[in-house]
């Protein structure tokens, strides 16, 4: 009998065992040592990673709290504005994408949806037609919507009963969901013009909406899974009480997905705190977020290890602990629309 | 029952609400899909076949047709986005004859399927052309004086990336779906790395992968590789960048992947287990058909992720040496930055066309029989 036999069922063997938990803690060991150096490089003076590699504090070398008290005290509001752009863009961006979103996938688990492909074709006409103005006829751009929008409302009320083929749910929801395949960078410039027109750019709101649109399709999709899977019968009770729609949204079906909607909304809020590349282009001063000082650490006299590291700490450590704390959510929440495809 | 004007008016504002409310709910969104994505994306479109030219009263565009993509494909700009051709090397031959491999067998299986379709057909032309024409792409270019370009190179983050990440991913999931202690523990320290900024883990790479005065520096000097340098050097470049992306999405991978090993059909495990099948064999004939649609569905997510990569490359070694670590969102990027705005936009169409061919093909080929075969 070797040691790679169990003597019970269900039970793991001696060296299964050693081999599990041996692979188990070689991985937490490559999980934490990075974010270990990091930490300790925080503390660390600039000689003391030059002449390095040095790995344990009071033993290697003396920690020193230099590089935090720069960040928090020399450069003061240089660290505080960008750290209070990223919690109000990623907290605000997270609540309307986490609207916007259910409110869409609700109504698509819930109503039947009809929308015609000849309406869809005049909309599409309508703003080829606002594109041509704007673009190659030097139209003025509030003048061309206007133009746009009406020709499309005439339009579609006078071809209201020629027979068109129709669409249904899964399309709209698949139109939704394929979004998040598109590239940010194809979408980058013109959102940046766009934000130029209306003289939004570098502001809050830009970001704001920018991120709710990025993320909206990771959460249509998620939601759409979620509100599938709640029984119908406490709406239909509720409806025949005579609640109205969006009470019935806001009563019981938001209650209900509870795991759902933590789960979504954490993911979510994760990517727009990390977001680099689309701040990159909307921010360049005033709406400045954390991603792009991390990144701006990178300084003319080389890159400043121990700012860079004070930075990082500062902003994992909230999103880590809002993952502690909300880690029972998750693990229901997050799994539901990927495992059940 | 009497109603004053303001009541009536109110309840009927109400009603009129409540009656539409299917439509009002999908509004907002829509509205913002359509102002943030497909608007930009028929102007990114129009940008690419134009110039961009700052003038002294702002700026103007020209149409200038196919050029930007001419100049990308064929021009100046080839050595940047599809690399340096030169003479095909025994690995070039080896990708060919891979890729000939692969190709003939999709097409032997599509016909022997009996189930041949227009659509199908079509579908396959487009997902064998672009393979076939990527295959030869690297094979082109990977040879010793070649240099790959963006494209090449974002393929190459996308497969070898995902490829880690699946493996590695879904077998500390496994591990963690048999019977051991701690699991709690192993979910919550292993979910971490998913929550630091991209941004953060290109500098704790860059830190850790200092051959001078890195952690794993005395090893290295150890092994006696004291005077090479990966930044220096394209393929460990490339590498590093891959090891830093894997390093945050393992864990979406095992997080997903553990909650699918844990939701496999109880019943049929143990009647295996009493049966005396061996836990080889188990994992063969019920976990692994049980996992593959979850699988097929987060490789899939994944692989629409990994072709936007950008922060890693940007930061961890600025695209260098030289171009070689460039993806393309990173190339389309940098054009932008040089105000060559018709050259970014028409960078990132090419991305555009590859992603979803290549993502639109691996829900079609993978994902949807994967699901097929469960039910």
């Amino acid at each position: 009998m070797s040691i790679f036999e169990s003597k019970k069922l269900g039970e793991m063997a001696v060296g299964t065992k050693i081999v599990v938990y041996g692979v188990l803690g070689i991985w937490t060991f490559i999980v934490l040592f990075p974010l270990y150096w990091v930490l300790i490089t925080s503390f660390k003076l600039p000689i003391a990673v030059s002449g390095g590699p040095f790995y344990l504090p009071f033993v290697d070398f003396l920690p020193s709290l230099h590089a935090w008290s720069y960040i928090f005290f020399d450069l003061g509001n240089d660290t505080f504005r960008p750290y209070f752009n990223s919690v109000v863009v990623a907290v605000f961006s997270t609540l309307l994408v986490m609207i916007t979103g259910s409110l869409a996938a609700y109504a698509l688990s819930r109503f039947t949806f009809r929308p015609r492909l000849l309406t869809i074709l005049i909309f599409i006409l309508a703003v080829a037609l606002v594109i041509v103005l704007v673009a190659a006829l030097g139209v003025n751009w509030l003048i061309a919507v206007t133009v746009g929008v009406a020709l499309a409302v005439i339009g579609a009320g006078m071809f209201r009963r020629t027979p068109s083929p129709t669409l249904g749910n899964p399309d709209i929801l698949f139109w939704m969901i394929s979004q998040r395949i598109f590239p940010p960078v194809v979408a980058a410039i013109p959102i940046y013009v766009m934000f130029q027109q209306v003289r939004l750019l570098d502001t809050h709101v830009a970001l704001i909406l920018t991120y709710t649109a990025v993320n909206l399709p990771i959460v249509v999709w998620l939601m759409y899974d979620f509100f599938v899977s709640i029984p119908k019968d406490l709406e239909e009770s509720a409806e025949l009480d005579g609640a109205s729609r969006i009470r019935i949204f806001f009563e019981i079906i938001l209650p209900l997905s509870k795991p759902g909607l933590v789960a979504t909304s954490l993911l979510v809020l994760i990517f727009s705190w990390n977001e680099y590349l689309l701040a990159l282009f909307l921010s360049t001063a005033n709406a400045q977020t954390m991603p792009l000082l991390v990144a701006a650490q990178n300084a003319t006299r080389g890159p400043q290890w121990w700012y860079m590291s004070v930075l990082i700490i500062i902003m994992i450590v909230p999103v880590i602990l809002l993952a502690l704390v909300l880690q029972r959510f998750i693990a229901k929440g997050l799994l539901v629309g990927a495992v059940k495809g | 029952m009497e109603h004053t004007p303001l009541e009536t008016w109110q309840t009927r504002a109400v009603d009129w609400f409540d009656r539409h409310s299917g439509r009002l709910f999908v509004l907002p969104a829509s509205l913002l899909i359509l102002a943030f994505s497909i608007f930009p994306l028929i102007i990114s479109a129009w940008l690419a076949l134009s110039r961009f030219k700052l003038g002294s009263e702002g700026y103007e565009l020209i149409f200038v047709g196919w050029n930007n993509f001419r100049k990308l494909l064929f021009g100046s700009e080839q050595y940047h986005l599809l690399g340096t051709f030169m003479p095909t090397s025994w690995l070039g031959w080896l990708i060919v004859a891979a890729a000939i491999v692969l190709i003939g067998w999709g097409i032997r299986s599509f016909v022997t399927s009996g189930h041949v379709t227009v659509m199908g057909t079509i579908g396959r032309l487009i997902a064998f052309g672009l393979f076939a024409a990527l295959a030869w792409l690297f094979a082109a270019t990977i040879g010793d004086k070649g240099q790959i370009g963006s494209l090449s190179t974002t393929i190459f983050y996308v497969f070898l990336g995902v490829a880690i990440q699946f493996v590695i991913g879904a077998g500390l999931a496994f591990l963690c779906s048999l019977r051991i202690r701690g699991r709690s523990f192993f979910r919550v320290v292993f979910f971490v790395p998913l929550m630091v900024t991209p941004v953060g883990i290109a500098y704790t790479f860059r830190m850790m992968a200092d051959m001078t005065v890195g952690p794993i520096s005395p090893l290295w000097h150890w092994l006696g590789l004291g005077g090479f340098s990966w930044a220096t050097n394209a393929w460990s470049a490339r590498l590093v960048v891959v090891l830093g992306d894997s390093w945050q999405w393992i864990p979406f991978m095992f997080l997903v992947m553990l909650a699918a090993f844990e939701s496999q059909p109880k019943d049929e495990l143990e009647a295996a287990e009493l049966d005396g099948a061996s836990g080889f064999q188990i994992f063969v004939d019920i976990t692994w058909p049980s996992v593959a649609p979850v699988a097929a569905t987060i490789v899939l997510i994944r692989m629409i992720e990994a072709f936007k990569i950008v922060d890693l490359p940007n930061v961890l070694t600025n695209g260098g040496p030289g171009i070689a670590s460039e993806s393309l969102t990173l190339h389309a990027f940098m054009q932008w930055r040089a105000l060559d705005l018709g050259a970014s936009a028409a960078i990132s169409y090419v991305l555009l066309f590859t992603s979803t061919i290549i993502c639109v093909s691996f829900f079609n080929f993978v994902v949807n029989p994967a699901r097929r075969a469960r039910q």
